[in-house]
């Protein structure tokens, strides 16, 4: 119980972790609602004039096509986070699954599982979806969920592998053992809950890779095809002469939410993990 | 009851494995029913790797441990968890010992569920503060409480009650008492010795001399793996023959006794040596045989065994050779 | 002269409030007393000796004073400690295996260690070389890096470099606990040297084997909770004690000789009080079996007979009779 109500207090106390979270909670409240807050489909030819800045029609302006950025805005920040949480959740699976196994059997399973990591580490994941590209006409955002996070897990693996290894020398492992514990409950009920803050942050990190990673896919041009997000928004609006033209209202959102989402995700984990690491806290 | 035959185990260390570590070397010996054993040494010893591998924590790499005549190697599932409701062990860290984020008493849910699924929570509870008791514990002081909030010595006394849920016949101590306070560390070894009155049979692992002598009949005395010394504690205790006995029993601080002034302490240039006695290197005594071949381990008198050079014979009992000058 | 201590009080400050970690501490060391610091674990024994050295936070200064040779240390300063670090007051600390930088040559660590307090490498060199050949460690070891040294070779290291400016006061933060037993010997003989010599004129041991303490300590220094029980020669403390915690400490140690069957042994019933909120008295009050109405009042840590000081009612009362 004290020790629960010590984590709360650093946490009501840690700026990082409260500006980090209102930010995040901010923009997810946008997607969440946004939405239903404009009558335009995000790409849907809504105004016949084209490019227009913002006014009280169009609260963000509309494209150089006509099309309404606000409503652009709103459901490429719904992409945002479905990148985010669904990218980021797979890599933080795949890591954990393989991070977990190498660490807590060891030996040669470790060793071949590290190879295996070591090789998708070095995989150029440019080139590969370049190929990839090249052979899919339609791309889904799902389709770019999957890649993300099947790229995505090694670091996560590598670092998930090193806590368990530490955690599984413990005594209390040991302990379960001795209580015929098979592997699996061992790591699910004595190692994992152990690592519950770490793997919040691993989470974090991973979320706001993907949401990265998504945003600079989407910027060259090997984005969902059939669906709009805050990287295409950019990419779309610099193909269209948006900064000669100074189209500001087209890119600036955009380029301004992914900026203080990412940096909102990575305030999150410093502020974490302050109020994880008593060490780092600050009195 | 509980027997290691020629038990060794080896790590391979450095890169591909290519450097072999002999953390214990052909150790054996019998605990009988009822009987505590000591196994004493120092920190890279290989008496905790012996702990472990009787607990089936390890893989002995060479050599057989058997339990009442058969293989502990071979038991598998439902035979393996049958061992365990007939030995188990308690550590040395209570601290590492408890999963911090749970209470402490989740422990004996757990052999609850896992060795007990079929008796009632009701009774299970009377059995558990019952256990409580036998390991004077008082349960309303100790149960619902979290690792941090009980001090060491109520920790490693929870891990007793919880081999005695078990009801078993065989308990691995593995230093259980190094890192409590010295007031409540008389407490626990006291229990040990009722649970003996008992039937109860343990291995009581550690480097203090005077508590193998206070709680133990039989010892062991390991260096680097190696037995330097086995037999009746009071053979050995009385009369030490193995020169790293001797420096042991010489070096230990006593509060009877102070330290004799004088005593060389070798260091012996040994690199690579791969044959010979493993005490060689610091050995006062050694002669240029001693690096050639590890002496066997002899029984000099009735119970008492030791492996070095100077007691092949089994003659120089009542002289050993002088350690000091 | 020797170091004088008198009504230290140092606090732990925790979101749950003080804790009251050291209390009250007042003693003194003749030249040359080698005193042993004895205790169970949050007994006190980290504070005091770390309050001689450096307080860091959590731990608090609130009230007392320390004179070393005549000289008042600022232990609540520590900016103003830096001047008496290492020159008057050293300390080998618990972990000094490693408390060394691994990627500094040793050598090198000395002199940054030495310029930073105004003294020049070179000058030092032949003393420590000297110093060395004492603890028997070859002259290489200072071109060498923490990592290729055993721990046994560090910690007597760390106990050359601690030592090296001659301070007055050498306090040693349970460096025995982790060695084994043939080192723990050779280290322990090695800090009596390092006084026979006059490298130090104090030495303050603190360890909870009173056993090695029987061994070089001229005085022991028995703490509980926070507080001082008692302290007396060395020969006094193990053979006849006052205090009924150090009575009852005393004879919970197993000595080789004693066994289950012939003589069983008792511990001390109880636990020691939380330090948050410590009970009103003497501490030891509640697992105490001589205690009484008088314990509810704290008693006075005095001198009962030649050196030998106790914090107890029953002594004080026999003592008043006495006289």
């Amino acid at each position: 119980m004290k020790k629960r109500s010590e984590v709360l207090y650093f946490t009501l106390r840690n700026k990082k972790l409260l500006i980090g979270s209102g930010i995040i909670l901010i923009f997810l409240i946008l997607a969440l609602i946004g939405p239903s807050f404009t009558q335009y489909k995000p790409l849907d030819y809504a105004s016949p004039r084209g490019a227009e800045p913002p006014s009280a029609k169009f609260w963000m302006g509309t494209t150089f096509f006509g099309q309404d950025v606000f409503s652009q805005f709103v459901n490429g920040l719904r992409a945002t986070f479905v990148v985010g949480l669904l990218g980021g959740g797979l890599g933080t699976l795949v890591g954990m699954l393989i991070g977990f196994t190498a660490g807590y059997r060891g030996g040669i399973v470790d060793e071949i599982l590290n190879a295996f990591t070591n090789i998708v580490l070095v995989i150029p994941t440019l080139a590969v979806l370049l190929i990839i590209a090249a052979y899919l006409q339609v791309r889904s955002l799902m389709m770019e969920c999957l890649f993300i996070g099947l790229t995505a897990w090694p670091w996560a693996a590598r670092a998930i592998r090193a806590q368990t290894f530490s955690l599984r020398t413990r005594d209390f492992v040991d302990l379960a053992k001795l209580s015929g514990m098979k592997p699996l409950r061992i790591i699910r009920d004595e190692i994992a809950p152990n690592m519950m803050s770490y793997l919040v942050l691993v989470f974090i990190l991973q979320f706001g890779g993907a949401i990265l990673t998504a945003a600079t896919l989407d910027f060259i041009g090997l984005g969902p095809t059939n669906t709009i997000s805050l990287g295409l928004m950019m990419q779309y609006a610099v193909l269209w002469g948006a900064l000669p033209f100074g189209m500001w209202w087209w890119f600036v959102p955009p380029g301004l939410a992914i900026t203080a989402i990412v940096g909102a995700l990575y305030s999150m984990n410093v502020g974490l993990d302050e109020i994880f690491n008593p060490k780092l806290r600050e009195i | 009851m509980l027997r290691l035959d020629k038990v060794s185990k080896i790590y391979r260390v450095g890169a591909f494995g290519g450097k072999a570590l002999l953390a214990v070397n052909k150790v054996s010996f019998e605990v009988h029913k009822g009987q505590v054993v000591s196994l004493i040494g120092e920190s890279g010893s290989g008496k905790s790797t012996i702990g472990k591998m009787i607990l089936r924590l390890l893989k002995p790499s060479e050599g057989k441990i058997t339990y009442n005549g058969e293989d502990i190697g071979g038991f598998e599932g439902e035979a393996l968890k049958n061992y365990y409701r007939q030995v188990q062990g308690v550590f040395q860290d209570p601290f590492s010992s408890y999963n911090p984020i749970f209470k402490a008493d989740r422990i004996f849910r757990v052999v609850h569920e896992e060795f007990f699924p079929q008796v009632s929570a009701a009774e299970w509870g009377e059995r558990v503060e019952k256990a409580l008791s036998s390991v004077g514990l008082n349960p309303a002081h100790v149960l619902n409480k979290y690792p941090h909030q009980l001090s060491g010595g109520q920790l490693q006394r929870f891990l007793i009650a919880r081999a005695l849920l078990l009801n078993i016949s065989f308990l691995v101590a593995d230093e259980i008492i190094s890192m409590l306070d010295a007031s409540t560390r008389i407490d626990v070894l006291n229990l040990l010795a009722d649970l003996k009155a008992y039937g109860l049979s343990i291995l009581f692992i550690t480097h203090d001399l005077s508590l193998a002598y206070y709680i133990s009949e039989q010892a062991v005395i390991l260096y680097k793996g190696n037995v330097a010394e086995q037999g009746a504690v009071e053979k050995i205790f009385n009369n030490p023959l193995h020169p790293y006995t001797r420096m042991l029993m010489e070096s230990v601080p006593r509060l009877d006794r102070k330290w004799e002034k004088g005593v060389r302490l070798v260091d012996r240039d040994v690199e690579n040596l791969r044959t010979g006695c493993p005490y060689y290197q610091r050995c006062p005594v050694a002669e240029p045989r001693c690096a050639l071949s590890q002496p066997p381990l002899v029984e000099v008198e009735q119970d008492h065994w030791v492996a070095c050079v100077h007691y092949e014979s089994g003659a120089d009992v009542l002289k050993p050779p002088a350690l000091a000058g | 002269m020797g170091l004088k201590v008198e009504n230290l009080t140092v606090y732990y400050q925790t979101l749950r409030g003080d804790v009251r970690a050291l209390e009250h501490a007042s003693f003194q060391l003749a030249d040359g007393e080698i005193m042993g610091l004895a205790g169970e674990s949050g007994c006190g024994k980290p504070p005091l000796g770390h309050s001689l050295i450096v307080l860091f936070p959590p731990m608090k200064y609130i009230a007392g004073r320390v004179e070393v040779d005549g000289e008042e240390i600022p232990i609540w300063d520590a900016e103003g400690m830096n001047t008496y670090r290492f020159r008057k007051i050293s300390l080998i600390p618990q972990y000094a295996m490693n408390a060394m930088n691994p990627i500094r040559k040793i050598g090198k660590m000395i002199g940054e260690l030495l310029e930073a307090r105004g003294v020049d490498y070179k000058d030092m060199l032949p003393e420590l070389k000297r110093r060395l050949d004492l603890v028997s460690l070859p002259h290489e070891v200072l071109n060498m890096y923490p990592i290729e040294l055993s721990g046994g070779m560090k910690q007597r290291m760390v106990m050359v470099i601690s030592s090296l400016l001659n301070p007055s006061l050498l306090i040693a933060d349970e460096i025995t606990s982790a060695l084994d037993v043939a080192t723990q010997k050779a280290v322990a003989e090695m800090l009596v040297e390092f006084r026979e010599r006059q490298f130090i004129n104090n030495l303050i041991v603190i360890t909870h084997d009173i056993s090695i303490l029987y061994q070089i300590a001229d005085s022991i220094l028995i703490m509980y909770a926070g507080v001082l029980a008692e302290k007396a020669p060395t020969k006094s403390i193990i053979e006849s004690p006052r205090h009924p915690y150090t009575r009852l400490l005393i004879s919970s140690l197993p000595e080789v000789g004693v066994r289950f069957a012939e003589k069983r042994l008792m511990g001390i019933p109880g636990n020691p009080p939380l330090l948050l909120n410590p009970p009103a008295g003497c501490r030891f009050r509640e697992r105490c079996p001589l205690a009484y109405e008088r314990c509810l009042e704290e008693p006075p840590f005095i001198e009962v007979d030649k050196d030998h000081f106790v914090a107890c009612w029953k002594e004080y009362e026999n003592h008043a009779q006495a006289r």
